[in-house]
């Protein structure tokens, strides 16, 4: 007997199927870019920190084939159910309830599964939170809507700077509308950098994507996060905590350099934001 | 207690019009005010969903601005700032229409109140009284949600645009000091009141008021589902109320619970929300998986694979969504150890969850499957749910999850589970149980067509989401750097198709109304084993004078 419901059920199936194969792609599709998204990206960006690439390996390596492949298994299963046992192919339905062995086989295979994740998401868990021996440290205060940044004077530094995002009509050749802002801060390559992060007035949150770091920065609390970014270049990230109107108008912008650059860019800067009025307000200051 | 003797009837009988509705304290005309409700604050959230698509299509602020003078009467020199904020208003309203006044209503409220006391063979819910206040406590606080969208909220400007979780400084006088915030806060405490009443309704009613024979072991799944969701709004409720209470107190009468300038502290608002926030998502999905039982039975002809196994993997789930909840937090800045434990116990949901999935699907195994437009959506939410389940585990470990807090790989996650699993589920039982609360037969073409046009529209929505989050978008963003653009684009095409399966839906259920097919008693046929099967359609005014008596262990 033609029976249309099982034609239009496999078909809906199919569909499905369809879309599944690119999620398999997205992990080896690279940015042209490192330090900005790459247009109509479908994996991770590409990465510049040591900590970067174990991310993406565990992403990509372990957990998106996983769950692909239990994804597809459950499609899989479901189109092959339909179509074995609907009423016209099975008219007597069996009146098996249980299977014991079938049971405490789902449930350990899937613990196994789970085990084979865990171990290396808890290696990585700890290299992204215990921080190594910093050369460098920036305080990031997070304000609505900009970032400012303070170098100790220890390190060469003893001056701050408001991070505020060009408008459109500002933006120069090479820079990116949402993302280029008018003073980057600048760290040097290969070194390990720890970044001090809090807010001044609601939650935001800092993030590099190409470095795989986000920390949100909280009121009254210093939280600490980590980098060592290996390659030069421009790294933009976003706040990724909802702070008000300006939210999406927000960005980070860090530019690694070379160890020289860094320390000329240090000498200018001191002179350049040295009588700049800071418009930052630090957390739980003395005005409240 | 219900009257036994048919004196009894002329006094309190069939009251009709408003007094039938508004003072009801019979579950079923309870339950249709829910699903009303439900429907009502759906088509708001739906409209919002396609006014955020609408925007987010092109890259540019072109929708909000516009939408900020027409609703909210912003002055046209203000709009660009009003329309930004509009639209972290209309996030934020999203979330929590379709959260409280949407999935909750129509599960729990409609379904539950419906077909709980059936279920058991009772006649109605144990306080009927009850019942009618925590029904209205709702309808009260879908207003004040709606009112605070046009009082201040940030400094002048409408509404509070915070996002769902209200997280101070952003709810507090910092961010929002207009009485915005203060309405929500209201709104929250009634919903949360009316959840309460009524969980503690469920929960005497299933343990009290089962048919003779009608043991624990014995209950349809539904009712399995909807216990354990009571208990996990009785359990986690309060410590909302006690989270925004004291919001409240910050906000009005100068405590400091959250400022860290007087030793309070950000995270601890967090800790307390989210203790009720995880939860909250199983309360979501629970009932779904109950009634998805029932259809997967139904249609299968064969009784749900492996009950017990069903029963306390939803009972496992509910006990570990109370343990994990500073999974929402892993870059607030938690020690490690705190960190690798939360990873642990959230991925161990997977496991029930897993038996789940393979129970439905050993259900469907060795049947006779009829593709009835339930089983349809049924099918659809066991495969949508997978996908959504799937990227959970993703996210369960603090370090992927660095990389993808707060993009789009979270916004496809959790619509995934709740905007194509709690919805599916919605839809699914309301074309199961239709026919029983109207008595009406629906066009099973049409409503199959309302399953493609809905399917295709949100897979193809949610799924580029992915890609999106992967490739860094942050959520709640009103405009994206251009390299976004791609997929944005084809996720707003698929919120259209989305909408406009909505039309397809009310199409089908004027036309039962006005056809009128008779439905009969059991339209299912053999698989349909649960006691409102055995019925009339519509069930009378008050069902079961003599209580059924349950023998065997037909789920």
């Amino acid at each position: 007997m033609h029976n249309p419901n099982r034609h239009f059920l496999r078909r809906a199936a199919l569909a499905g199927a369809a879309f599944l194969p690119i999620l398999l792609f997205a992990g080896l599709a690279a940015a042209q870019v490192e330090g900005q998204p790459a247009p109509g990206g479908v994996g991770l960006p590409a990465t510049v920190t040591e900590v970067g690439r174990e991310t993406q390996q565990f992403y990509n390596v372990v957990l998106l084939p996983v769950i692909s492949f239990i994804a597809l298994s459950v499609l899989g299963l479901l189109v092959y159910v339909a179509w074995r046992f609907n009423e016209s192919a099975n008219p007597v339905p069996s009146k098996l309830t249980h299977h014991t062995g079938l049971e405490i086989a789902w449930t350990l295979v899937p613990v196994l599964i789970l085990v084979f994740i865990a171990i290396p998401s808890f290696r990585l868990l700890a290299h992204q939170v215990e921080i190594p021996p910093a050369k460098i440290t920036i305080k990031v205060t997070g304000n609505q809507w900009y970032w400012s940044y303070k170098y100790p004077e220890d390190q060469g530094g003893g001056f701050g700077f408001d991070q505020v995002m060009k408008q459109e009509a500002d933006l120069q050749p090479g820079d990116v509308r949402l993302l280029s802002v008018d003073n980057e801060a600048v760290v040097p390559v290969n070194e390990v950098v720890k970044l001090q992060i809090t807010a001044s007035d609601v939650i935001h949150s800092f993030t590099i994507p190409a470095f795989s770091i986000r920390m949100d920065a909280v009121p009254g609390r210093l939280n600490e996060t980590w980098f060592k970014a290996e390659k030069e270049g421009i790294y933009y990230g976003q706040c990724s905590k909802i702070c008000g109107k300006d939210h999406a108008f927000m960005p980070a912008a860090i530019r690694v350099v070379s160890w020289e650059k860094y320390q000329e860019w240090l000498e200018d800067a001191k002179k350049k934001f040295a009588g700049a009025e800071s418009r930052q307000r630090f957390a739980a200051a003395a005005n409240q | 207690m219900a009257s036994s003797t048919t004196a009894d009837d002329g006094a309190h009988g069939h009251p009709t019009g408003l007094r039938r509705f508004l003072f009801s304290t019979n579950h079923k005309d309870i339950g249709t005010l829910y699903i009303i409700l439900a429907v009502i604050g759906g088509v708001v959230g739906t409209i919002m969903s396609i006014a955020i698509r609408a925007e987010l299509m092109h890259p540019g602020i072109t929708v909000f601005p516009g939408l900020a003078q027409m609703l909210q009467g912003v002055d046209p020199a203000m709009a660009l700032d009003g329309g930004k904020n509009l639209y972290n208003v209309f996030i934020t309203a999203h979330g929590v229409l379709m959260i409280f006044y949407m999935v909750m209503p129509a599960l729990i409220g409609g379904y539950a109140n419906w077909f709980v006391p059936i279920m058991i063979g009772a006649p109605d819910m144990a306080f009927p009284r009850l019942n009618n206040i925590s029904f209205w406590f709702l309808a009260v606080s879908l207003v004040l949600v709606v009112l605070s969208m046009f009082v201040e909220g940030a400094p002048g400007m409408m509404g509070f645009g915070g996002g769902w979780v209200f997280y101070p400084p952003l709810s507090s006088n910092t961010g929002h000091p207009g009485p915005a915030m203060d309405f929500v806060i209201l709104a929250l405490h009634l919903a949360g009141a009316s959840s309460i009443l009524g969980s503690i309704n469920f929960i005497t009613t299933i343990f009290n008021m089962r048919a003779p024979g009608m043991t624990l072991h014995r209950m349809p799944l539904f009712c399995w589902a909807m216990l354990v969701t009571a208990f996990l709004l009785v359990l986690t409720l309060p410590v909302l109320a006690g989270a925004i209470t004291m919001l409240l107190t910050d906000r009005n009468f100068g405590t400091m619970f959250y400022d860290p300038a007087g030793g309070g502290d950000p995270l601890l608002f967090q800790h307390l929300f989210w203790f009720f926030g995880h939860p909250e998502v199983y309360i979501l999905i629970l009932p779904a998986f109950g009634l998805i039982s029932h259809i997967v039975s139904t249609f299968s002809k064969k009784p749900v694979f492996g009950y017990l196994g069903m029963a306390y993997a939803m009972v496992s789930i509910g006990f570990l969504g109370c343990i994990v909840w500073a999974h929402h937090m892993y870059t607030v800045g938690l020690s490690l150890n705190a960190q690798r434990y939360f990873v642990f116990a959230t991925m161990v949901i997977a496991v029930p969850t897993g038996i789940k999935i393979f129970s439905w699907i050993a259900t469907m195994w060795g049947g006779s499957i009829s593709f009835r437009a339930p089983m349809i959506w049924a099918i659809g939410f066991i495969f949508v749910f997978t996908m959504g389940g799937v990227t959970g585990v993703v996210l369960a470990n603090a370090s992927a999850d660095r990389q993808l807090h707060e993009t789009y790989y979270v916004v496809a996650h959790f619509h995934y589970t709740m905007s194509l699993g709690a919805v599916f589920g919605v839809f699914a039982g309301f074309y199961y149980w239709f026919p029983k609360m109207s008595g009406y037969m629906y066009n099973e073409t049409l409503s199959k067509v309302h399953f493609a046009l809905l399917f295709i529209g949100v897979n193809m929505t949610f799924f580029p989401q992915h890609f999106l989050g992967l490739a860094g978008m942050p959520r709640r963003y009103i405009d994206y750097p251009d390299a976004f653009a791609l997929w944005n684009y084809w996720s707003s095409i698929g919120a259209y198709i989305g909408g406009v399966s909505l039309l397809v839906f009310f199409y089908v259920v004027i036309d039962a109304y006005l056809k009128k097919i008779p439905a009969g008693a059991n339209p299912w046929g053999v698989g349909a084993t649960t006691l409102e099967w055995t019925l009339p359609s519509p069930p009378p005014f008050h069902q079961f004078e003599v209580l059924p008596r349950i023998s065997g262990s037909e789920h």
